[in-house]
């Protein structure tokens, strides 16, 4: 096999992957056990290119992935990333994503699944094959389900053609497991299991400002104080969905910035288009029903 | 008698490195790549039957090559080639194609005469494999 990432110096120095892993952790907030294990996968492949140097066996490492935590903890948002990542890194060679769900791999009548999956998982070559909630997959209450027949083509070429595709499944934690127990074939396949865990409180204000400052916003002060306040709020309610949960805050309190403005428009300068003030926090209807001891989501 | 169809006919087969090289080159002019089979290899046999569809959106050439290899399963003996085609308007047409299977034993062709109007000679040719239904030459 050669070099997969078709390098004319066919090796990723230490360098390279340092500030690779840089980069990551200036991208990524949290996440310890995620970079950790691509921080695994990046030291193998540099100590892989020495042992090529030295004239010592390599095997291609298994690189398929399953992705299991709670909503808005940044699974899909860390397979996008994980394609590009592994292209740099040399494992894949074009490092395009390929996105797939359910409707994507399994057929509607007989005949149908195998071709489709087929074209799909051509189509993933050279990349990154993301199932999303993968446990659609199989439907184990009908047994004449087609998903049998889709996950026995993707574990046949999950097996056979690993240094052509990675694949990488997502889905809820408990979900996964019970999928996992359906079908032994794949948990023994997938050599990476990460567990994404939930965000704390500062985290999640680090995200939000991530988020507004590549909106071209930013909190004043009082803002700031708020959405903390605000935070702690939505967290204590159902459904809290994580970083999913932070930019819808963000986008309803953007939505009251442009309505407090509106109107006044033309006196308003850079600052004042950019800046969220405490109270488009404040007017959540979260941090409202929290004062008046509700529970109300949203 | 060695058939000469397509681009690189003349050169010695192509391995399958050197096969996986021109479809890399295809995929990165964004042309559809298809497989084809046939076991009559006549000049004027233009459609060949598809092994399964053309591949669309692919980005890298191990999807065709594992087709190429499925098709080489199934027909060891056949005449297999591999069609590029470019959808820019404009081109609409196949712009590269070439063999990438061909059975051991080539017989070559029957070069064979008609007599026509008057005393006018025509001339024909056929491959000797056709001599047989379709399915057991070669």
């Amino acid at each position: 096999m050669n070099d997969p990432s078709g390098r004319p110096d066919g090796g990723v120095g230490e360098q390279d992957v340092l500030a690779l892993l840089a980069d990551l952790d200036s991208e990524l907030i949290g996440l310890a056990p995620v970079k950790r294990r691509i921080r695994d996968v990046a030291a193998l492949l540099v100590v892989d290119s020495a042992r090529t140097a030295q004239g010592l066996p390599v095997a291609a490492p298994g690189l398929h992935m399953s992705f299991t935590g709670n909503p808005g903890t940044g699974k899909t948002t860390v397979a996008m990333k994980m394609a590009s990542l592994l292209h740099r890194l040399g494992y894949v060679r074009k490092g395009h994503l390929v996105a797939a769900t359910r409707d994507d791999l399994v057929g509607q009548y007989i005949g149908h699944t195998a071709p489709k999956t087929r074209e799909l998982l051509k189509r993933a070559m050279g990349g990154v094959l993301f199932i999303d909630e993968a446990y659609y997959l199989v439907r184990p209450e009908n047994e004449r389900d087609y998903g049998q027949e889709a996950v026995e083509i993707l574990l046949q070429v999950m097996e056979n053609q690993r240094e052509d595709l990675v694949v990488i499944l997502a889905g809820y934690k408990d979900r996964m497991a019970t999928f996992f127990e359906c079908n032994p074939g794949f948990s023994s396949r997938i050599s990476h299991h990460i567990d994404f865990p939930d965000y704390s409180g500062d985290e999640l204000m680090q995200i939000a400002d991530l988020m507004l400052e590549r909106m071209g916003y930013r909190f004043d002060d009082g803002a700031r104080a708020a959405f903390v306040q605000y935070l702690r709020a939505r967290m204590e309610q159902p459904h809290f969905a994580n970083a999913r949960s932070v930019r819808n805050a963000l986008d309803r309190a953007r939505l009251r910035h442009a309505s407090r403005l509106f109107g006044r428009i033309a006196g308003a300068d850079r600052e004042t288009l950019s800046t969220i003030s405490a109270q488009d926090i404040l007017a959540s209807r979260v941090l409202q029903a929290a004062h008046r001891g509700e529970s109300e989501p949203c | 008698m060695r058939v000469t169809q397509g681009a690189f006919s003349f050169l010695p087969d192509l391995t399958d490195q050197q096969i996986q090289a021109q479809v890399e080159y295809c995929l990165r002019n964004n042309w559809a790549v298809s497989v084809e089979y046939t076991d009559d290899i006549h000049p004027r046999n233009t459609y060949w039957e598809m092994f399964g569809m053309p591949m669309f959106d692919l980005r890298d050439a191990a999807g065709v090559m594992s087709e190429i290899n499925a098709c080489r399963k199934t027909y060891p003996k056949h005449y297999i080639r591999v069609n590029a085609f470019d959808s820019t308007r404009g081109w609409e047409t196949i712009r590269l194609s070439f063999l990438v299977n061909r059975p051991a034993e080539e017989p070559g062709f029957r070069l064979r005469r008609v007599e026509s109007q008057g005393r006018v000679q025509r001339y024909a040719i056929e491959p000797y494999a056709t001599d047989k239904p379709a399915g057991r030459r070669y």
